[in-house]
């Protein structure tokens, strides 16, 4: 893969991407939180978003995903265009995403909260059966241990640490098969000695499985380690998008996202 | 014609008296207090009882407007305050569900204590009402005490709006509405500000109650009904805002005066028929606000 | 079909209870019995308001419901001649499940205060029609209802009140299993959900107000029969049950009981009913004061109910 993309250089694949988005662009009051984007997105690709903050990165999730419905512009999954999507429509295509603030159900244990994701990506809503059958079960456990959360199984989910809160609400995402995955800062709140230990986890997870990732990131040995291809917003607008070393070595990006002023 | 919107108008601004205070309530504690009604009913009796105890035939009829505004403010500052401090205060920040239910166990308690006061026989405060005669309006007697209402309702309504967008006390009101964490960040004395805007809408109630009383037999049960027609008429203007508890007041107050010259079975219905027309088109109310969480 | 292992148990546990209270009705005075018989009915209604509540949902008029199951086995047996129990129950359960698909898409849409507020207004809505049609509804009076058939069974008058308990014992235990089941299930996790995060169950691809629906619909069929069988146990249907202090009473009962288990509203209508016979008795003036306290008490203290007592012994025993 990654001497193709060395050959290609910035024209990529020839092959539909998976996700386009074509002139997103939303207004807060006199913010402008996403303008005119435009990017597109290949199978299996493994991107870092980067920029300071109120750089537009979570509006973009948040459009992309049906959350807040743009100005004008649209997106388009494998090659078809989709306008008026809610996060449900999103994610009925195949495209989920994690959150900065982990939203997961509270009162519930991490089995459940994993079991409830799976019912739902098997359609079992109106089904009679208990929710905690044998066949479910092994379901929900399978995919606990594959983000390494097996033994927290029986913890309410409002008595577990950030940095499992975190991994379980990816989890919850992973859960649904998307091909799409957007990831909304997950090493945030996580501890420095953590981070690496989550991150290997997730992605690991996600390799596995084939999933386009998108991660927004502020921490850049994160970014660097991970991330394949980054991309950097600022005020709303993409300003650079490329391989990982090239974008972070970039004097605008180092500028306007690092805070490093050049030949300091 | 004329008449129907007469009886609107009057209708509207008993039932804006007795409402406002909901609303402002809402606005700053984010608590629908379903106790309103009951506040309502102690200002209609500590109003009825102060005419009746004291009020003399030959007396002047400024004396009776006296004695209704001090059982209105007596009731609500004896009450405001304790309500607030001894039961609300330890239910901010919990679910409104759960604070909802919270007042509904005050309205249950409140009642009994009424009960318990005042006993279950009916007083009857009527000396400001027939000392003060009928007008006509276009060959139509109407009491003198309906024209009452309407300029003490306006009068509620025009202080209060002074009092939010003229007045010191009214900004830090306006701040803590806008967002409490924000506001304790900047000094203000929130929960002064929560006591002083629960016992504005406490005596608000009871002033509703109170200039109520010469209209009506007080009589158990006032607060029943009470609430759920302020309900009605805070959710159809939207919770917390004050313009909003002004026009729904107005629209109930006039559809209510058409059911009763048109379909006179019909009087209460169209006031809930109302209330459900307007959030199906406007969840939250011709003047709230819809939120949207921020993820 | 294979029964799955633990709906059996669920079942075990509904049948178990039956049989106790069964044998309970040998043993108990005619009073007590009828007091039983009204409360066993009532606990199906404040089972669908805890089970509203476990979606996030307080309705504060649920008596909407109980109204038109009541009113619908009076006018069963008045229009339609109909003097079967099970086919007027059958009625009532129709006839509000009926009404609440037809207002449920609309009432679904609102949550917390609103959904409080709406709900009481449809049941205002239905008061004020049952109050000012007299001529239909019989006004304020209501209606009566007369005797009916069990199972083609013709109870002599003294044996009625005795039939009756078992009656509705024995729809009590099908919609106690029921709701067991229920919220055993995936939709009933899912109306859990609802109130935990609705942001993400519509990221997970659920719809928010499709499960807020199936919830309304399945507390709207239970306090239909709860209505009926009310209907039928009193012999008197009147417009006091749409009034919103009836929804107030629901809803308290089931705050008394909590809504983590489905038995625990069932404790809480007992105890409340029980409370309500006792205090009007003995402190006819101050009654409504002790239940407002009790109440507050409930709420400050106590918040999951009274079945937390038990959830709290029993995990320190399994312990």
């Amino acid at each position: 893969m990654e001497p193709l993309r060395a050959i290609l250089g910035e024209a990529r694949s020839v092959s539909t991407p998976v996700l386009e988005a074509v002139g997103l662009h939303k207004r807060f009051g006199a913010v402008i939180a996403c303008h005119d984007v435009s990017v597109a997105f290949d199978a299996g690709e493994l991107v870092g978003v980067v920029g300071p903050n109120g750089a537009g990165k979570t509006t973009f999730v948040n459009v992309v995903t049906g959350y807040v419905a743009p100005d004008s512009g649209y997106i388009k999954y494998r090659g078809r265009e989709h306008s008026g999507l809610t996060p449900r429509t999103a994610v009925t295509l195949g495209i989920a995403r994690s959150f900065q603030h982990p939203q997961l159900y509270e009162s519930l244990t991490v089995l459940e909260n994993a079991l409830i994701a799976l019912a739902v990506k098997e359609r079992r809503h109106a089904s009679w059966r208990p929710l905690k059958q044998a066949r479910a079960l092994q379901g929900a456990s399978a995919l606990l241990e594959r983000f390494e959360l097996g033994e927290a199984a029986d913890v309410e989910v409002g008595q577990l640490p950030e940095g499992r809160r975190k991994v379980l609400d990816i989890a919850m995402s992973f859960a649904l098969r998307p091909s799409v995955l957007l990831l909304d800062e997950p090493t945030s709140g996580v501890s420095a000695a953590e981070k690496f230990a989550l991150m290997d986890t997730v992605t690991g997870a996600l390799a596995e499985a084939q999933m386009t990732v998108l991660f927004i990131e502020h921490d850049m040995e994160v970014v660097e380690r991970y991330a394949r291809r980054v991309l950097a917003f600022v005020e709303g607008r993409i300003i650079a998008d490329g391989r990982s070393a090239d974008v972070l070595g970039d004097a605008r990006v180092r500028e306007l996202v690092l805070g490093v002023a050049e030949g300091a | 014609m004329t008449a129907i919107l007469v009886d609107g108008v009057v209708y509207a601004s008993w039932i804006f008296l007795v409402s406002v205070g909901l609303t402002l309530v809402f606005g700053v504690l984010r608590i629908l207090n379903i106790a309103h009604g009951s506040l309502y009913a102690v200002g209609a009796y500590t109003g009825a009882w102060l005419v009746v105890r004291y009020f003399q035939p030959g007396m002047p009829l400024a004396l009776s407007f006296a004695l209704l505004l001090a059982g209105a403010l007596i009731a609500g500052l004896v009450l405001g305050p304790l309500i607030e401090r001894l039961l609300l205060r330890f239910t901010y920040g919990r679910d409104e569900v759960m604070q909802l239910l919270v007042t509904y166990a005050l309205f249950l308690i409140l009642g009994d204590l009424t009960k318990l006061i005042w006993g279950v026989n009916p007083y009857y405060a009527y000396a400001p009402y027939s000392m003060l005669g009928n007008v006509s309006i276009g060959n139509v007697p109407y009491p003198r005490y309906d024209l009452v209402l309407i300029g003490l309702a306006a009068t509620v309504g025009i202080g209060l709006w002074l009092m939010t967008n003229r007045t010191r006390f009214g900004r830090l009101m306006t701040a803590v509405i806008g967002d409490r964490e924000i506001s304790t960040a900047l000094g203000i004395n929130v929960p002064l500000v929560c006591t002083v805007a629960f016992t504005i809408g406490t005596v608000l109630a009871a002033l509703g109650g109170a200039f109520t009383a010469p209209t009506i037999s007080v009589v158990p049960g006032i607060d029943v009904t009470v609430i759920v027609l302020s309900f009605a008429v805070v959710v159809i203007g939207g919770l917390g805002s004050l313009e909003g508890a002004a026009l729904g007041s107005l629209i109930v107050g006039i559809a209510r005066a058409i059911a009763v010259h048109r379909f006179p079975d019909l009087d209460l219905v169209t006031i809930y028929v109302v209330m459900v027309i307007v959030l199906i088109f406007r969840p939250q109310g011709l003047f709230g606000r819809a939120e949207v969480k921020r993820l | 079909m294979k029964i799955d292992p633990g709906n059996l148990r669920r079942l075990l546990g509904v049948v178990l209870l039956v049989a106790v209270l069964a044998l309970l009705g040998l043993w108990l005075a005619g009073w007590t019995r009828f007091l039983l018989t009204v409360a066993l009915g009532e606990s199906l209604a404040v089972i669908g308001v805890a089970l509203l509540m476990r979606a996030g949902l307080v309705s504060f008029g649920q008596g909407l419901f109980s109204a038109v199951g009541a009113y619908a086995v009076a006018y069963g047996m008045r229009l339609w001649g109909i003097h079967e129990a099970l086919l007027l129950l059958a009625v009532a359960v129709a006839a509000s499940t009926l009404l609440a698909v037809a207002i449920g898409p609309l009432i679904c849409r609102y949550r917390q205060i609103f959904f409080a507020m709406i709900s009481l207004a449809f049941s205002m809505v239905l008061y004020s029609i049952l109050l000012k049609f007299n001529t239909a509804t019989g006004g304020s009076d209501g209606m009566e209802v007369t005797a009916a058939t069990v199972l083609g069974y013709h109870a002599a008058a003294k044996a009625l009140a005795g039939v009756y308990y078992y009656l509705t014992l024995a729809c009590f235990g099908v919609a106690l299993f029921a709701t067991a089941a229920y919220y055993a299930s995936p939709a009933g996790y899912l109306a859990r959900a609802v109130r935990d995060n609705e942001i993400r169950l519509e990221y997970l691809g659920a719809s928010v107000s499709r499960e807020t629906f199936r919830a309304y619909i399945f507390a709207a069929a239970l306090t239909g029969l709860s209505g009926g069988l009310f209907a039928l146990a009193v012999g008197h249907v009147s417009p006091t049950l749409a009034y919103w202090t009836k929804s107030g009473e629901f809803l308290f009962a089931a705050l008394l009981g909590g809504t983590s288990s489905p038995i625990a509203p069932v404790v809480g209508t007992v105890v409340f009913e029980s409370l309500n016979s006792y205090l009007s008795a003995y402190l006819p003036n101050v009654w409504q004061m002790a239940l407002g306290a009790i109440m507050l008490a409930i709420i400050l203290l106590m918040p999951r109910g009274l079945w937390s007592l038990y959830e709290r012994f029993s995990a320190r025993h399994a312990a």
